[in-house]
């Protein structure tokens, strides 16, 4: 759905602004002229959300799970203090499940109700994670959503949706490939895409 | 609250878009973005409350706009709730006065982003239900916030993690009180939320449920 007013394509910036930009620079203004908020401060929290924070620190989660027998039965225990010692903590995760992709289950995650989503380790969410389209449907067509993402499961696996209603956050740990013996873990979390940690991709050996 | 936002199970919506990769294709996403962050760090109010503001939408509304338009709206209300800004002002009908907050300083934004707002908290009271049990969610479809999506209520369900006690949603978003209640992670197969000749083959759904949600056994 393109919600009206919402243009996909790039914004031209020599165009007149629009409402919404009219409202939210007013508001900007507003506060910063208030002392609500500081200008460094917000670049701050920009910087870390679209720099320093995102899928690399689940990616290496991941890679020390398939590599590291120990961390992965502690991270499957305990998911939040195995997550938080290699220093992936804060807001958004502060409280972790990861749920492992076998054979028998496949692991989808969603947040039906708004966009909670384990920041972290994987960032910000994709934009499609918060449309109505992936909310509404991922927990009563997960499969016709997976096989809409390329995903092609056997029908003897069991597709488990993994609903983010509180403040439990969830990263799914996926199979790893055949034929990565040999790879080290940092080689092994080049392989590891946000997507596959969501459950909407598996991971391939290249 | 029954609100447009419920989004579990509703039919209508088409393919999923995933061309846009960006986070804040327009300027002004990233602008509601930052400061809705930054507002957040005053203390003010508290993510419930933040996620009621912008459930309160008009469904007509929600639905027809943007992700970061929701949170401008909850992030409207908050600030005019709150008495923080004016109508006025809000609307540039009005001469801002002078500065009268001392922001959050960049200094201090690491140190509130990593401590983040854990939510675990020590029950009073003891868990009432076991690892195992099948459980009955209520049928209640309260006015005010709540974590209960409209397609659990009334089915049945197997516990299937204990997480221990949380702060609980529906209240934090009224009051702002923090109140421990149990939290479990029930397991629902697609038949009991769907019916057996609309489910998909082999599914279910995990949802993590507050005790209050459940009315007991099955």
């Amino acid at each position: 759905m393109s919600p009206p007013g919402h243009d996909h394509e790039h914004p031209h910036h020599d165009a007149a602004p629009s409402d919404i930009e009219q409202r939210v620079k007013r508001l900007e203004d507003l506060l910063i002229e208030k002392g609500l908020v500081d200008v460094a401060a917000m670049d701050e929290l920009v910087d870390t959300y679209t720099h320093r924070v995102g899928p690399q620190n689940g990616a290496a989660v991941v890679a020390r799970a398939w590599t590291d027998p120990d961390y992965k039965a502690w991270l499957l225990e305990d998911a939040t203090a195995a997550i938080h010692s290699m220093g992936y903590a804060g807001r958004q995760g502060e409280h972790m499940t990861v749920v492992e992709n076998t054979d028998e289950v496949h692991n989808l995650v969603v947040c039906t109700l708004c966009s909670c989503y384990p920041w972290p380790v994987l960032g910000l969410p994709p934009a499609w994670y918060k449309s109505s389209e992936y909310r509404a449907r991922a927990v009563s067509e997960p499969r016709a959503v997976l096989e809409e993402f390329g995903v092609a499961l056997a029908p003897d696996v069991e597709v488990r949706v993994w609903d983010s209603t509180a403040e439990m956050r969830y990263l799914v740990l996926p199979r790893r490939p055949a034929g990565t013996d040999d790879l080290s873990a940092s080689a092994l979390a080049a392989l590891v895409h946000r997507d596959t940690m969501i459950g909407v991709a598996l991971v391939e050996a290249h | 609250m029954d609100g447009a936002h419920d989004l579990g199970g509703m039919h209508g919506f088409g393919a999923i878009d995933r061309s846009q990769e960006e986070h804040f294709p327009h300027a002004w996403e990233e602008s509601v973005f930052r400061l809705t962050l930054a507002c957040g760090m005053l203390g003010r109010w508290n993510l419930d409350m933040s996620r009621s503001a912008r459930e309160r939408m008009e469904p007509a509304h929600y639905l027809g706009s943007s992700y970061y338009e929701h949170w401008l709206h909850g992030l409207e209300s908050l600030l005019l709730e709150k008495g923080l800004v004016t109508a006025a002002e809000l609307s540039g009908d009005a001469t801002v006065a002078v500065r009268e907050y001392e922001p959050v300083s960049a200094d201090k934004v690491p140190e509130i982003l990593s401590r983040g707002g854990p939510t675990e908290m020590t029950a009073e009271a003891s868990a009432r239900f076991d690892i195992g049990d099948r459980v009955t969610i209520v049928n209640e479809h309260p006015r005010h916030h709540t974590r209960m999506p409209r397609y659990i209520r009334g089915r049945a369900g197997v516990i299937v993690s204990h997480h221990g006690a949380h702060v609980f949603p529906d209240v934090h978003a009224e009051s702002g009180e923090k109140v421990a209640r149990h939290l479990y992670g029930i397991r629902f197969t697609g038949e009991e939320l769907w019916g057996a000749d609309c489910t998909e083959p082999l599914t279910a759904v995990c949802v993590d449920v507050f005790e209050p949600y459940i009315a007991g056994l099955a």
